[in-house]
């Protein structure tokens, strides 16, 4: 059964196909059902090939499924193949089975857009390359589905590109994005260089032979891919932008699958950061400081999607903290119950935009808990989960990151845990603020109007329909059970450290504490989980504005946007201007047009020569006969 | 009259007596592909001439797509034999049937395959219609055939004939048309005369060598270490310029650009694809396989052709202001990048080169046939400001011309990037830097032009174009063919086809394209994308003919 | 008296010089295409000394083929000219230079 694992990426792909050809006349709601069924079919072989992998020994849950060779030239021979192993297979299940669920969303969600068989379209393509980015067998075809995302999320984040700031969003997040492929770029020849191969059980086989700098090089470059990719510092105001793309799209991309590729990247190139500590201490505390920065952030938000892009953006740190530590597992874990608690938010989020018609301001919200019961009791629960409130599945996700944290170095806990208070509280905060208190909006028409919109039918909000609502559930259900799957306390309760053990095993940190120590970790967090959640009560209860506990500085996001966009982006601009005017103007230009009025200039002659007349091209052929001729007969004197 | 008949009748009895020549066995099946061609010939002219009433078009290039995909077969299953069972000669040694041969088989078929679509639409919109077109295309296949396959100088000099004389006719085949006429008679001109400098190499040649049989030429300049016998490599000069007359290199290209605009348009991809495509193979093979100790000699003499061939193709058509022009001096620079492969000599060179006309033929097939429909009816309109704001008008159309030359451009994900990458690599690995750096600039220039054309077509004016060109489209409302509404996978190939397809308005702006052509021009878009995106088993295919060489 | 080979292969050198100029002096198309024609019988009569030469009837042999394709060039090119110059009486090869540059 493992050999139907290229079907996982090429459903979805066909699902594009079709829709690219088809899909206007598929129309509303066909094209979504196409593409949903795509997806889901694609879960059900995930699923199979799933069962049929686990049924194997643990030491031969790897295959590699080659299709073709891609391209060579030389040396270099690039295939088009599949690595069929715990890890690539534990991502492909957790992809396909959140986008089924996002693509039945979006029937509903994007029901009354024009663009809607395209929106399909490129929900699709995306999911083959996210697929195609997990399951490759080698660094380029990697890249290759790295790229298909980051340009699947460019069309979907300028999804509405007439209003301007998607348009410009969206350029945002390709330049953001561009930054980091270049490393990863960089990293794919210094990789072919040292290694002569691109296939990862190749490489991974060949590191013996490669000195320690270049593997540090290797390795910052591929995590400077990641930190493009996956909104870390200093490359992460994109996300908060991306925010202005259609919400299944945040949900989907921003969220749960494509932001979490650059953690997926350094868990695969574990063998790699194992044998570079220095480099996995740079990730561990750019992880760290990115989770502060991103909670911190989250706290002053009133934009209902950038709460949850800055948590995102929190929450990733964690991820990048737990690959860095060595704690392959816990990134994963946290990845997968991320993706559910995370998918949740926003598609609840979703549910209260479509609600409030377009409003995303929270401060215009209230009371909506009681209108929108399935909404409001799922949202409860995707908050307990990022909060880390026990039993549900945040708290042992974000339990194995900080336990593992110590173990590096305390410090990094520190950080770690005040970045989950934070996240309690801010959660919390909008919680509060959006499904409790007072209603600060009213029946007839909104408070604010943020888009200029004719709004004169009035608001009742009310639960979405079932396309909408069923996938809440699910990813509740989800979210509250999703931390079972790898428990501490017992060995034999881990379950998903087991099952990534044989991709994982030989380079994650092994840490000793006894069963109390572990104990005293999940009381502390969950004590902090539940502080967490108290001072957000206490503040938020009552009061809708809090200017003390808002401050611009965090609205701003610590002014890293403003700060780089003065720091880098004037300077460039101005460095632009000035080759622009002089020395592209003066040099270059002077330079090219000069070569290009000299070959205009010969061409001029040149077409001279084609007079018309036959006697004179047969005069050009006997020319050239004759020089010939006179060639060789001067070879032959010599 | 009988007395010459008798006195022929006792020569060849004279001379089959003499035990001087016995009457060779045909191996048939090893000529097969050209048989199809010629045979389906014979039956389209038999057809034409008892059908009661004229058939349309349609039907002769369907026949000709039908004889296409048979010898396209035929060479498949040789291909099989020779992958099997090695190469092996036929017909008295003078046919080689090996795994370069066989693949300029099935380039040829290939060609004949889409050509015939691509001409259907001009020839109905021309009123030319009849078999005419379609069996000089199948005898000028078959003579790029035979000139792939050939082991041996005179029958080299055969199927030159056999696929240039259809040529001269095809190209003055707009008989109403006084540049298609000027066209014909340039390029039969200039034809015959390096095809008598050809044959003249030929007898030089045997006069040196002692045989016409390429396998025994190389044997005996093998045994014998010759370099400055003057007869021979006097012959070889010559040899060279029958070639490169042929392929249109430089300073052997000059009826190029005049035959290429002054042909009908179809015609013109028809000639640049058949006439590369056969004339290369013969070139690679007689001076790859036959004349390799003399490499010293032809080396630097290729490498300065190349050069001039390069760029004088690249700078001289940025110049150009008509279209068709513009092509053809950019069919001599892409000659230039084929013969960068034969200067390397090597068999990475001569796959290189194999690779790079297999995927040109099918950029100048469908830019020759998105050149001939905008040209609308007469045939005439090909200036450049014709194009602008194409995009806007007929975005399909726009759109595929665009691949097109991108391709030409060699732009990444088009099968162009990978045959300029693949010579040039060829060019590199053979230590001809400067070769390869010469190339190199020219594809910038080349890139330039290109460009300028696809910026034009998606320049915004609407659907405005000058007035002086508006009047003679208007009001002709070609024959609409309803495409199949056919659901599932058929619609899903022909979904690009129907977006294609476009019936004249009355607008005169607005240029018919046949459903015949569109389906054409979905296939060399196909291929140009597939393999750009996936060449591998096309460079497999090239480097597999190559190795049996 | 035998005459040598070199003889006849340098007349026919010279029958192929004489061609080659008569095409490029010429205007009139007939006269162009009788020096082509000339041409192809230099090649002829170098074919049939080097068969004499080498004893071989392989270069005898390619003659009659050269002549078979002279004989399909004639007809073809004929058809050419008349097309052509029905439309213009008494016209040169200089006439037909509408297309160049």
């Amino acid at each position: 059964m493992i050999h139907a694992a290229f079907l996982i990426p090429i459903l979805p792909l066909a699902g594009f196909a079709v829709l690219f050809s088809l899909g206007r006349r598929l129309g509303n709601p066909l094209a979504g059902w196409l593409a949903t069924a795509m997806v889901a079919a694609s879960f059900v072989v995930t699923v199979i090939v799933f069962v049929a992998l686990f049924q194997q020994a643990p030491a031969h849950r790897e295959f590699t499924q080659s299709w073709f060779t891609w391209f060579g030239a030389g040396r270099l021979r690039v295939g088009a193949g599949i690595l069929v192993d715990p890890l690539s297979m534990t991502m492909a299940a957790f992809i396909t089975g959140v986008s089924s669920l996002i693509h039945l969303y979006s029937i509903g969600y994007m029901k009354h857009d024009e663009q809607f068989p395209k929106f399909f379209t490129y929900l699709n393509l995306f999911v083959f390359a996210m697929l195609m980015l997990v399951l490759a067998d080698n660094f380029v075809l990697s890249f290759f589905g790295w790229e298909g995302v980051g340009v699947c999320s460019y069309f979907l984040i300028a999804f509405w590109f007439e209003r301007d700031e998607a348009a410009s969003a969206g350029k945002k997040a390709m330049i953001f994005n561009r930054i980091g492929d270049a490393g990863f770029l960089v990293a794919l020849f210094l990789i072919f260089e040292r290694t002569g191969s691109f296939e990862y059980t190749t490489v991974f086989s060949r590191l013996g032979h490669v000195g320690t700098p270049s593997l540090v090089a290797i390795a910052l470059l591929l995590f400077l891919g990641a930190v493009g990719k996956s909104a870390q510092i200093p490359l992460f105001p994109w996300l908060a932008d991306a925010m202005a793309g259609p919400t299944p799209v945040s949900a989907l991309i921003h969220a749960a699958t494509m932001v979490t590729a650059g953690v997926y990247l350094m868990c695969r190139i574990n063998p790699i950061l194992h044998l570079t500590p220095d480099a996995a201490h740079v990730i561990a505390w750019v992880g760290a400081v990115t989770a502060f920065v991103g909670a911190t952030s989250a706290c002053a938000q009133n934009d209902i999607k950038k709460v949850l892009a800055y948590s995102t953006v929190s929450q990733l740190g964690y991820m990048f903290l737990a690959a860095g530590s060595g704690a392959y597992v816990a990134a994963i874990f946290l990845m997968l119950t991320h993706a559910f608690y995370k998918a949740l938010l926003f598609l609840g989020s979703g549910s209260v935009i479509h609600a409030m018609d377009e409003d995303q301001d929270i401060k215009n919200m209230g009371g909506l808990a009681r209108l929108m019961p399935i909404t409001g009791v799922t949202f409860l629960i995707g908050w307990f989960s990022i909060a880390g409130v026990p039993p549900f599945s945040g708290f042992w996700s974000k339990g194995d990151v900080l336990q593992n944290a110590w173990a590096v170095t305390p410090a990094l806990w520190v950080i770690g845990a005040v970045s989950a208070l934070l996240t309690a509280y801010y959660m919390g905060r909008e919680y509060f603020l959006v499904f409790l208190g007072e209603r600060r909006w009213t029946e007839a028409r909104p408070v604010a109007d943020g888009h200029g919109k004719e709004l004169g039918h009035g608001l009742h909000p009310h639960d979405p329909s079932w396309h909408m609502s069923l996938p809440l559930v699910v990813l509740a259900t989800l979210a509250a059970l999703g931390g079972f799957i790898d428990l501490p306390f017992h060995p034999n309760l881990v379950f998903l450290e087991r099952w990534l053990d044989p991709v994982v095993g030989p380079s994650l940190l092994q840490t000793h504490f006894s069963v109390g120590q572990e104990w005293l970790f999940s009381v502390v967090d969950a004590v902090i989980a539940v502080t967490g959640v108290l001072v957000a009560a206490s503040v938020w209860r009552a009061s809708s504005s809090r200017p003390a506990l808002e401050p611009r500085f965090l609205f701003m996001a610590w002014f890293v946007d403003r700060g780089e966009d003065r720091l880098v982006a004037r300077t460039s601009t101005a460095l632009a201007n000035f080759t622009a005017t002089v020395v592209e103007s003066r040099i270059v230009d002077g330079a090219v047009n000069g070569v290009a009025d000299l070959t205009r200039w010969s061409g001029e002659r040149l077409r001279r020569i084609q007079s018309g007349y036959v006697r004179n091209y047969a005069l050009g052929l006997v020319a050239g006969l004759v020089v010939l001729v006179a060639y060789v007969l001067v070879r032959v004197g010599s | 009259m009988t007395g010459s008949t008798a006195i022929l009748a006792s020569m060849a009895a004279h001379l089959l007596a003499a035990g001087g020549i016995a009457m060779p066995r045909i191996d048939y099946t090893a000529i097969l592909p050209e048989l199809i061609l010629l045979g389906g010939m014979l039956v389209l002219v038999l057809v034409s001439s008892l059908s009661p009433r004229p058939l349309p078009t349609e039907a002769y290039a369907t026949a000709t797509v039908g004889i296409g995909i048979a010898s396209l077969v035929a060479s498949l299953v040789l291909w099989r034999d020779v992958s099997d069972h090695g190469p092996f000669t036929a017909v008295a040694r003078a046919v080689n049937v090996d795994g370069f041969g066989v693949l300029f088989l099935v380039l040829v078929s290939c060609i004949l395959v889409v050509a015939p679509l691509l001409a259907a639409g001009h020839l109905r919109r021309e009123g030319v219609g009849g078999c005419e077109y379609y069996v000089l295309a199948l005898i000028s296949g078959s003579g790029a055939m035979f000139m792939a396959t050939a082991n041996d100088l005179v029958l080299i000099f055969l199927a030159l004939e056999i696929l240039s004389i259809p040529l001269y006719i095809l190209a003055g085949f707009d008989h109403l048309r006084e540049s298609s006429g000027e066209a014909a008679m340039k390029y039969f001109v200039l034809g015959a005369f390096s095809s008598a400098i050809f044959v003249y190499g030929i007898a030089l040649t045997y006069g040196a060598t002692g045989s016409t049989n390429l396998a025994q030429i190389a044997a005996f300049l093998a045994r014998n270490v010759v370099t400055s016998d003057g007869v021979l490599l006097g012959g070889l000069a010559l040899l060279l310029v029958g070639f490169a007359f042929k392929v249109a290199a430089v300073p052997f290209h000059m009826w190029t650009p005049d035959v290429y605009q002054g042909s009908p348009t179809p015609a013109t991809g028809f000639m640049a694809s058949m006439a590369k495509a056969g004339g290369f193979a013969a070139l690679l093979r007689v001076f790859v396989t036959t004349f390799p100790t003399l490499r010293g000699t032809w080396q630097p003499a290729i490498w300065v052709i190349a050069v001039l061939t390069l760029v004088l193709g690249a700078v001289v058509a940025l110049v150009q202001s008509d279209v068709k022009r513009m092509l053809a001096y950019s069919s001599i620079n892409h000659a230039g990048f084929v013969l960068l492969g034969l200067q390397a000599a090597t068999a990475r060179g001569v796959a290189g080169s194999v690779f790079y006309l297999f995927t040109y033929s099918f950029l100048v097939l469908g830019s020759f046939a998105v050149v001939s429909a905008v040209g609308g009816k007469g045939d005439e309109r090909h200036g450049l400001e014709r194009y602008r704001g194409l995009g806007r008008r007929q975005p399909a159309l726009a759109v595929t011309f665009a691949v097109l030359l991108l391709a030409q451009a060699g732009a990444p994900f088009t099968t162009g990037f990978f045959a300029k990458f693949y010579v040039v690599e060829a060019a590199v690995s053979a230590h001809s830097y400067a070769l390869a750096a010469v190339a190199m600039g020219t594809a910038a220039v080349a890139a330039f032009f290109y460009l300028r054309l696809v910026f034009l077509m998606f320049s915004d004016v609407g659907r405005t174009i000058p007035t002086h060109e508006g009047a003679a489209t208007g009001g002709t409302p070609t024959d609409t063919l309803e495409m199949p509404s056919a659901g599932g996978v058929a619609t899903l190939v022909a979904a690009p086809v129907a977006a294609l397809v476009e019936v004249a308005e009355p607008d005169p702006a607005i240029v018919a394209v046949s459903p015949w052509v569109a389906a054409g021009l979905v296939l060399c878009v196909a291929t140009t994308l597939v393999f750009g995106v996936w060449p591998q088993p096309l460079v497999d295919f090239a480097h597999q003919a190559t190795l049996i060489i | 008296m035998s005459i040598d080979a070199s003889w006849y292969l340098t007349l026919a050198a010279a029958l192929f010089t004489i061609g080659v100029v008569g095409l490029l002096v010429r205007r009139n198309v007939l006269v162009m295409f009788m020096c082509i024609e000339l041409m192809l019988n230099a090649a002829n009569l170098t074919f049939v000394t080097y068969a004499r030469a080498l004893d071989d009837v392989g270069g005898q042999v390619a003659v009659f083929f050269v002549l078979v394709v002279a004989a399909a060039e004639v007809v073809v090119g004929l058809g050419i000219i008349v097309a052509i110059f029905r439309r213009k009486v008494g016209a040169t090869a200089d006439d037909a230079h509408v297309m160049k540059g």
